[in-house]
């Protein structure tokens, strides 16, 4: 009995320090949250300020919007089905569903991208206003880090490539991808709501 | 045993369903803001409320089903991190729209 209970301690206790990696992972995307948070505080602050030229309401369309939003839902889940197979050790499964999750968030870049060669093209760059300089700022952050993301995926499938299972190591790597992940989907909720949604009032 | 150490060991994790769940909750919510936006049903300042009590619910979704938070004791810290930057974050947005707008207001330029 006495002997169970320290068992019980000891393992309770060694689970705060187990997965430290994923834990400062956390702290990371907290500290990335904060970056978020201040682009959004510039865009509030300058999002009126056209200079004269489009706003949000001349430019942004549903339809793109729609198609981005939803890739990047999609993506969410995508990867969480292969985060339920990495748990079950089915390495096949899991590259399979991260080759879903990146096909996914390729497409999202790639209407993003899209979307601001034809705002430059037709002279509404992040020169043409200070509401601009904050919107291309603030989604191409966003972009960017989904890009960094993608190439993550990629890494993490070349490792899983011709293993059979997934080590502890393996396990919080795609854990620590799980988490940012998730947390871009979290960004481009604000970005979506906040950003296009709010100025096609 | 393997059992045992796995499931309070590794990260909480979710099920098939409770991704569904999250998934469909989202889309909810999502295909929700875009309605309440194209439909122009409400009146402006009542759309942008709409739109925030929309998003911040489905933030509170994609926390719970996806990133799997919650208040077990081995999620302690990576909540007090959290909470602690929530609250950074409140206060950097509204203290610099209060402090830029009051500045505007002082400049007259606006």
């Amino acid at each position: 009995m006495a002997h169970d209970t320290t068992v019980q301690t000891a393992g309770h206790d060694e689970h705060h320090h187990e997965s430290p990696v994923v834990f400062g992972f956390w702290v990371y995307l907290m500290t990335d949250c904060i970056i978020f948070g201040s682009l959004f505080a510039v865009f509030a602050v300058l999002h009126n300020q056209v200079n004269g030229g489009p706003s949000g309401r001349d430019l942004f369309e549903y339809k793109g919007l729609a198609e981005e939003t939803a890739l990047l839902l999609i993506s969410s889940i995508t990867y969480g089905f292969g985060m339920i197979a990495a748990h079950k050790n089915e390495v096949s499964k899991v590259i399979m569903w991260l080759g879903v999750t990146f096909l996914l968030g390729l497409g999202f870049v790639g209407l993003e991208l899209n979307e601001f060669a034809h705002m430059i093209h037709e002279g509404n760059g992040p020169d043409r206003s200070a509401f601009l300089s904050s919107f291309f700022t603030l989604v191409s952050t966003h972009g960017l880090h989904v890009t960094c993301g993608l190439i993550w995926i990629v890494t993490l499938i070349v490792q899983l490539m011709g293993t059979t299972e997934i080590p502890e190591r393996m396990m919080s790597k795609l854990t620590c991808l799980s988490l940012f992940w998730h947390f871009l989907d979290i960004v481009w909720i604000c970005v979506f709501t906040y950003v296009y949604l709010a100025s096609m009032i | 045993m393997s059992d045992l150490h796995t499931s309070p060991s590794g990260e909480s994790h979710g099920s098939v369903s409770s991704y569904i769940i999250g998934f469909v909750l989202a889309v909810i919510l999502t295909a929700a803001a875009f309605g309440v936006v194209v439909s122009h049903s409400l009146s402006p300042s009542g759309t942008l409320t709409a739109l925030a009590v929309l998003a911040f619910v489905q933030v509170l979704v994609h926390l719970h089903y996806f990133l799997h938070m919650g208040n077990g004791s081995e999620q302690r810290w990576n909540n007090m991190c959290f909470f602690f930057t929530v609250g950074f974050v409140v206060i950097l947005i509204i203290g610099t729209m209060f402090i830029m707008n009051n500045t505007a207001l002082h400049m007259m330029s606006r």
